[in-house]
C-alpha cells in the first residue's frame, strides 16, 4: 500500500555530505537484495579476473575425453572436441565482463560529450541531437548487431560497438536532462553571472551532477550487455570459436542437448547470476539514491 | 455530546529512521455549523490530527490511539467497509494541492459525479445533473460546459471550487480542508473562503480547517486549536484567542503576522520570527517543547510538561508562564 | 490532435529517409564492388553486369540513392543471392511466421505482466510482491535462448511432451501449429512479461502515492475502484510507452526464439542472410524492421496521445 501522505519528518536536523553518504550506504547494507546483487558481481569479477589464471587453458583439446560428463578432472565436463568446460566458463566470463566494460565506455565516451554539448547549445546543436537519437532508435540493437556483422564480420569488436551504439541514446539522454536542470539551479545561475565560462560550469557542477544517474545506468546497461555478446555469439554473429564465449558455449551445447544436456547448464546459470547481480545491485542504487522510484 | 468528540488522539509513524511522534494526546470537539481552526507550522501535526478523522493515513504504518467520535459513533475501530460509506458522504476532504488532487485523466464531471453515484445511487444522468448544479453552488460559471473539461483547462482557483464541489457533494456533517487556500493567489483566496463560509450558512456543514496562517483563522474560524510539536498549545474561541493570548507560541505567531507589524504601536516595526528550531519527532522529550525558542522559560519548563490549564471559560493553555491576560500580542 | 498527428507521422517519414540512407550507405561501405555484392560472390559476370545496369551502380552516389528509393517504394527488393527469387517473395512467406510468434508472444506477456505488475503494486512488500518481483527480475536476467534450450531440454528431450522445433502453417495444421508454438510463444513472452511487470509495477507506485488517489479515497470509493480506474488509468500511458520501447527487443527476441525452434520466420531469414553474406536480403530484412518499428512506434505515440488529455486537447506542442 503506497503512502497516502507525506509523515512529517520536515523537522529532523540537516545532515552533511558525509553523514548523508552514511546514511545512504546504511539504508543499501540493510537490505538483502542489493547486497546479493553486490556479492554476485563482485564473484563475477573474481571469476573474470582471477579464474582464467587458476582453470587452465580453455583451447587445449583433448580427443580421448569428447563430450565427457563432469567428472574429477573436468568438473563441468568436456565439449565436443574435449576442451575442458570449466576453464571455458572462466574464459568466457573474462569475454562477458569485457563485452559489458567496454560497450559501456563506448557508450560513455560518445554519449556524454554529445549530451553534455546538446544541453548548453540548445538552440542549434539540441535539435539535430534530438533527430540522432530518434534515428538511432529507429535501429533495434540487433539489426544494427546484424548490419555491423555483416560489414565488418562477426568479431567481439562489432559486438561492443553495436552494444555500445545501443545504449547510446540513453546517455545522451541522461547527460542533457542533467544539464537542463541544473543550469536552472541558482548557485549555476549566480555562477553564470559571476562570468564563469561554459567549460567551467560543465566541469564543475554538471559532470559530478551525472555521476548518480550514469553509475545507474551503467549497472542497467551491463547486464544488457552480458546477455547482447550471449545472444549474438549464439547466433553465430559475434564472438567466433574456438574463443570461448558463453554464448558459443551455448551453441555447440544446443547440438548435443540430447547426448550432453549438462553442457547447456552452467553457461546460462552463470550468465543468469552476473546478470541478476548486476540488476539488483542497480535495484538498490535506485532505490537509495530515489526512493521514489520504486522499480 | 458534540458532532464530532476527539479525545486523546495520539498518532504515530513506522519509518526507516525511526517511530516518529506525529501528534500526541490532542483533544478537541466540534459543534454543528462550527468552523474550527488547527493551526501551527508545518510539521506540528495538525495535518495528521485531521486526517486521522477520516482515516486517511498509510495504514500499515500508523499507530494511533484514542477515540475520535462522529455523532456518538466510534471511528477509530469502525470496520473500513463502513469506514467507506463515512468518507465522502458523512466526513470529506478538500486537500492543500488543487493542482494535483484531481485526476488528471478524468473530466471534470466524472469526478463529482462519482461520489454521488457511489453514495447517493444517482443513475449516470442524475448525476450528472446534481454535479452541474453543485459547480454552480461553489460559484463556476458556465457550469454545464465545465464538467466536460478535464482539470487541466481550469485555473487553480477554480480547481479548488471543484475539490470543494466534490466534497460537499453528498452534504457531509463534517468538511475538512486542508491548507484550501494557501497554494491559490492571494486574490482568489477571500473567494474560496467565501465559498465555505456560505456552506456552512446554507448547509449547516461543520469544517475543520487547517491552516498556518492565522489571517485566515481571523477572517472565518469561530474557535482555533494551537499546535506545537504534536501537542496543543492552546485551544480558544478565535476572539477570546487574539484578544487575550496565553501561550507565548500564540503570541509569536500572532508578531508573525504582517497585519500586528502594521498595527504595531511603534510605528513601524519589524515583522517577528519565532527564532530556533521545532524539536525532532523522533524524540518526546518531558518538558515542555517550546522551551528552546520561548522567550519567558525558566527551570521548570525543562522538568515537567505543562499540562493543559483552563484560562477562562473555553480557554485552554498549556504553559507555566503564561503572562497577563491583558498583554497585546 | 490533428496537427499533433501530422507532425508525428512527418518525423516518422524524416526518420525512415534518414534510416534508408543509412542502411543505403551501409552496402555502398562494404569492401568490393557493390554489384557484386548485390549479385553475390559466386554469380556470373553477367548477372553482375544485369545487376549494375538495374540499379544503375556505376552513377554518383546521390542518384544511385534516387533509384534505390525509387525500386524500394515501387516493391523491387532485389533477388536472393541464394536462390534468385525475388525478395519480396521471399519475405511474404517469412513475414506471418514471425508476425503469427510476436502477436502470440505479446498477448502472453501483456496478460501476465500487467496484472501481475498490478497485483505487486497493490500488495507492495508483501508475499504477492515478492514473487511477481522475484519473477520480474529471473524474467531479466535469465537469457531468453538458454531458456529456449532449457524447455526443449525439459519438455522435449525428457518429458517428450511437444515437439523440439519446426512449423506448420495454422491454416494446414491448427492443432500442430498451436503445439510448436507452446514454447517459443512462452520463451519470447517470458522476458517482455517481466519487463511490462517491472514497469507497470513501477507506474502504478506511483500513480498510487499521487494526491488524487487520495482524493479518491476521501471519496469512500472501494480499493478496486481507486486501484482499477483511478490509478490504472494513469499507469497506462507508461505501459503503452513500454510496449513501444521494447519493440526492439521483441524483435531481437524473434530473432533468436526462431533460431532455436528452426521457425523458418523473418528472424532465421535474417540471421542465415548474415551467415550466408545475402547482402540484397540482409539490406531488406533492416530495411523492413526498421520500418515496423517506425510506425508501431508513431502508433504508440498516438497512443499515448488519446490516453493522455492534455495532448488531445491541446491543438499542439508535445515534445
Amino acid at each position: 500500500m503506497a503512502d497516502q501522505m507525506t509523515v512529517p519528518v520536515g523537522a529532523v536536523p540537516a545532515a552533511g555530505p558525509a553523514e548523508r553518504r552514511r546514511r545512504l550506504w546504511r539504508r543499501f547494507r540493510r537490505r538483502p537484495m542489493p547486497m546479493t546483487g553486490l556479492v554476485l558481481v563482485a564473484a563475477f569479477l573474481l571469476l573474470a579476473l582471477v579464474g582464467p589464471l587458476v582453470t587452465g587453458d580453455p583451447v587445449t583439446q583433448d580427443y580421448a575425453a569428447t563430450l565427457a560428463p563432469p567428472s574429477a578432472a573436468h568438473p563441468m565436463g568436456t565439449d565436443d572436441l574435449g576442451r575442458d568446460a570449466l576453464a571455458r566458463i572462466a574464459s568466457g566470463a573474462r569475454i562477458s565482463l569485457q563485452a559489458g566494460v567496454l560497450s559501456t565506455l563506448v557508450a560513455m565516451a560518445a554519449g556524454i560529450p554529445i549530451g553534455l554539448l546538446a544541453g548548453f547549445y540548445r538552440r542549434w546543436l539540441d535539435p539535430l541531437v534530438g533527430r540522432l537519437v530518434d534515428v538511432t532508435l529507429a535501429f533495434p540493437f540487433l539489426v544494427f548487431a546484424v548490419g555491423l556483422a555483416a560489414i565488418i564480420g562477426p568479431s567481439l569488436t562489432g559486438v561492443v560497438l553495436a552494444l555500445g551504439f545501443a545504449q547510446l541514446p540513453a546517455v545522451i539522454r541522461i547527460t542533457r536532462g542533467e544539464v537542463l536542470a541544473i543550469k536552472e539551479m541558482d548557485y549555476v545561475s549566480a555562477a553564470i553571472a559571476d562570468g564563469a565560462t561554459d567549460g567551467h560550469i560543465l566541469l564543475r557542477y554538471v559532470l559530478p551532477n551525472c555521476a548518480g544517474p550514469l553509475i545507474v545506468q551503467a549497472t542497467v546497461a551491463i547486464p544488457t550487455a552480458i546477455i547482447g555478446e550471449a545472444t549474438l555469439s549464439f547466433l553465430g554473429l559475434g564472438v567466433q570459436p574456438p574463443t570461448p564465449s558463453w554464448g558459443v558455449m551455448l551453441t555447440v551445447a544446443q547440438q548435443y542437448l540430447d547426448v550432453a544436456p549438462w553442457l547447456a547448464i552452467w553457461p546460462g546459470v552463470l550468465i543468469a547470476l552476473a546478470t541478476l547481480g548486476f540488476n539488483l545491485l542497480g535495484d538498490g542504487l535506485r532505490d537509495v539514491l530515489d526512493p521514489r522510484s520504486g522499480l | 455530546m458534540s458532532l464530532l468528540d476527539v479525545t486523546d488522539l495520539t498518532v504515530g509513524f513506522d519509518t526507516e529512521d525511526g517511530h516518529v511522534h506525529a501528534v500526541k494526546e490532542i483533544s478537541f470537539s466540534l459543534e454543528e455549523g462550527e468552523i474550527l481552526a488547527l493551526c501551527g507550522e508545518s510539521g506540528c501535526g495538525k495535518t495528521v490530527t485531521a486526517m486521522a478523522v477520516p482515516r486517511l493515513l498509510p495504514p500499515h504504518t500508523t499507530r494511533l490511539s484514542g477515540s475520535i467520535r462522529l455523532g456518538g459513533r466510534e471511528l477509530t475501530t469502525l470496520p473500513e467497509p463502513l469506514m467507506r460509506q463515512v468518507r465522502g458522504s458523512e466526513v470529506s476532504v478538500v486537500f492543500q494541492e488543487p493542482m494535483t488532487s484531481l485526476n488528471p485523466s478524468f473530466t471534470v464531471g466524472f469526478q463529482i459525479a462519482e461520489v454521488l453515484r457511489r453514495h447517493e445511487n444517482l443513475s449516470r444522468a442524475a448525476a450528472r445533473g446534481r454535479a452541474v448544479e453543485l459547480l454552480e453552488l461553489v460559484g463556476i460559471p458556465a457550469p454545464a460546459q465545465r464538467i466536460k473539461e478535464y482539470p487541466h483547462q481550469l485555473s487553480g482557483g477554480m480547481r479548488q471550487r471543484v475539490m470543494i464541489a466534490i466534497a460537499v457533494a453528498c452534504s457531509p456533517r463534517v468538511l475538512i480542508a486542508d491548507e484550501p487556500t494557501t497554494a491559490l493567489d492571494v486574490t482568489i483566496q477571500a473567494g474560496v473562503l467565501d465559498v465555505f463560509r456560505d456552506l456552512r450558512d446554507r448547509l449547516g456543514t461543520a469544517i475543520i480547517l487547517i491552516t498556518h496562517d492565522l489571517g485566515v483563522v481571523a477572517d472565518i474560524a469561530d474557535r482555533a486549536v494551537v499546535m506545537y510539536a504534536g501537542r496543543a498549545a492552546e485551544q480558544a474561541p478565535v476572539e477570546e484567542l487574539f484578544a487575550r493570548p496565553r501561550h507565548p507560541y500564540t503570541l509569536g505567531l500572532m508578531r508573525a503576522l504582517p497585519a500586528a507589524a502594521v498595527a504595531g504601536p511603534a510605528g513601524r516595526r519589524r515583522l517577528a520570527e519565532i527564532p530556533g528550531m521545532v524539536p525532532s519527532p523522533l524524540t518526546d522529550p518531558d518538558g515542555c517543547a517550546f522551551h528552546a525558542r520561548c522567550p519567558r522559560r525558566q527551570d521548570d519548563c525543562l522538568a515537567a510538561r505543562p499540562p493543559l490549564v483552563r484560562h477562562g471559560p473555553a480557554h485552554l493553555a498549556a504553559c507555566f508562564h503564561p503572562g497577563h491576560p491583558g498583554e497585546q500580542p | 490532435m490533428t496537427w499533433f498527428i501530422l507532425r508525428r507521422c512527418g518525423a516518422a517519414v524524416m526518420v525512415l529517409l534518414l534510416g534508408s540512407v543509412l542502411i543505403f550507405l551501409g552496402v555502398r561501405a562494404l569492401p568490393g564492388d557493390p554489384a557484386v555484392v548485390m549479385a553475390g560472390e559466386d554469380a556470373s559476370p553477367a548477372l553482375v553486369a544485369a545487376i549494375r545496369e538495374e540499379y544503375g551502380l556505376d552513377q554518383p552516389l546521390p542518384v544511385q540513392y534516387v533509384e534505390y528509393l525509387r525500386q524500394t517504394l515501387s516493391g523491387n527488393l532485389g533477388r536472393s543471392t541464394q536462390d534468385q527469387l525475388p525478395v519480396t517473395t521471399i519475405l511474404a512467406e517469412r513475414l506471418p511466421v514471425t508476425l503469427e510468434l510476436t502477436a502470440l508472444a505479446m498477448l502472453v506477456a501483456i496478460t501476465v505482466g500487467v496484472l501481475a505488475g498490478i497485483v505487486a503494486a497493490v500488495r507492495r512488500g508483501r508475499l504477492a510482491d515478492y514473487v511477481a518481483t522475484g519473477f520480474g527480475l529471473a524474467g531479466l536476467s535469465v537469457p531468453p535462448f538458454w531458456l529456449g534450450l532449457l524447455a526443449i531440454l525439459l519438455f522435449s528431450v525428457t518429458l517428450r511432451w511437444l515437439p523440439a522445433s519446426g512449423y506448420v502453417p495454422f491454416t494446414e495444421d491448427p492443432v500442430g501449429n498451436l503445439q510448436r508454438m507452446v514454447l517459443p510463444t512462452l520463451v519470447l513472452g517470458m522476458g517482455f512479461a517481466a519487463v511490462l511487470m517491472r514497469q507497470t509495477r513501477s507506474a502504478m507506485l506511483s500513480a498510487l502515492s499521487a494526491d488524487y488517489i487520495r482524493t479518491a479515497r476521501s471519496k469512500g470509493l472501494p480499493e478496486r475502484a481507486v486501484v482499477g480506474v483511478h490509478a490504472l488509468r494513469n499507469s497506462l500511458t507508461t505501459v503503452v510507452t513500454v510496449l513501444g520501447l521494447q519493440l526492439g527487443a521483441l524483435i531481437s527476441g524473434a530473432v533468436v526464439t526462431e533460431q532455436i525452434f528452426v521457425i523458418p520466420g523473418f528472424g532465421k531469414l535474417t540471421v542465415d542472410a548474415v551467415l550466408t553474406r545475402n547482402y540484397p536480403v540482409i539490406q531488406a530484412v533492416v530495411l523492413v524492421t526498421v520500418t515496423a518499428y517506425v510506425v508501431i512506434n508513431l502508433l504508440v505515440d498516438i497512443a499515448y496521445a488519446f490516453l493522455n488529455p492534455r495532448i488531445r486537447l491541446s491543438g499542439a506542442s508535445h515534445g
